[in-house]
């Protein structure tokens, strides 16, 4: 008994609405790059079981890709995070909604 | 046996990625999280994608997450009373009709299309890591060399922007 394509999908689209809500409704900065984390996941596992699947490489190739490219958000957003709690604005997102001033 | 491990698999990084979402303080959203990561690169090694499995757990959960809980301890949190964001309402509203509109694509697509060049048997022969590496470098090399300049880029980025000031320059510094 093989696990069908439909039950690899049903899971990555509940993770990656988690992670939608996660984003849209915590306040705390940090939390809201995890949720970002999330769906990124969620599209890796959809990525990969297309690949299986469909019997081709380039899913694999690509989830690859979209691991890098969450390295280097969370290196630049962590960044932006230390900045603004160093100039002492909390890092809430509904409390930085100012640019410079 | 693979049913099995494919539930409990989902299972458990649907319950962490609840977790990571609902948890008041940071850390343990950021443990969540590591078990989030850890459960899907287990899904990863039932779609025969041992490279990316690896990968997963080295990048993900070695290197980005490491980051997460150093930044956490930098900068020592203090877990509000109010957690959620203050229109979280509102913001709640553009989560469902997001969700909403996620179903109804998922519903009419056909999820079938036209077979690749690598069946399970071909990838197993000589690994999954063979198999990769020579896509990644012949197909995708171009790609590959553009995420290259991208991660310098980031690391230029994120050593610029978190640089600590030098005195004199706190005033007219990024930020206040």
């Amino acid at each position: 008994m093989a696990v069908p394509l439909s039950a690899y999908i049903v899971v990555s689209a509940v993770l990656f609405t988690t992670g939608l809500i996660g984003v849209l409704i915590r306040r705390n900065f940090i939390i809201v790059l995890m949720s970002v984390e999330i769906m990124l996941n969620a599209a890796n596992i959809n990525l990969v079981a297309f690949s299986h699947y469909l019997e081709s490489m380039a899913g694999q190739i690509i989830a690859l890709f979209i691991i890098a490219i969450a390295a280097g958000e969370a290196a630049v957003g962590l960044a932006i995070i230390i900045v603004v709690f160093r100039g002492k604005i909390s890092t809430n997102v509904d409390e930085m909604n100012l640019l410079k001033w | 046996m693979v049913p099995i491990f494919f539930v409990y698999f989902s299972l458990v990084s649907i319950v962490a990625g609840v977790f990571t979402v609902a948890l008041r303080s940071p850390v343990h959203c950021g443990l969540a999280l590591l078990t989030l990561l850890l459960h899907v690169a287990g899904l990863f090694v039932l779609l025969n994608a041992e490279f990316l499995f690896a990968v997963q757990i080295i990048v993900y959960a070695g290197a980005i997450l490491v980051l997460y809980l150093f930044v956490l301890m930098l900068l020592n949190l203090k877990s509000d009373e109010r957690y959620l964001h203050s229109k979280y309402v509102v913001m709640l509203f553009a989560a469902i009709a997001i969700c909403g509109e996620l179903v109804l694509l998922m519903m009419q697509s056909p999820f079938s299309g036209s077979k690749g060049d690598a069946p399970a048997e071909a990838v197993l022969k000589e690994g999954a890591s063979y198999a990769v590496g020579i896509k990644m470098f012949s197909e995708y090399l171009l790609a590959f060399e553009i995420v290259g300049v991208f991660l310098l880029g980031a690391i230029i980025g994120a050593i610029v922007l978190a640089k600590t000031p030098v005195n004199g320059e706190t005033e007219k510094g990024a930020v206040r």
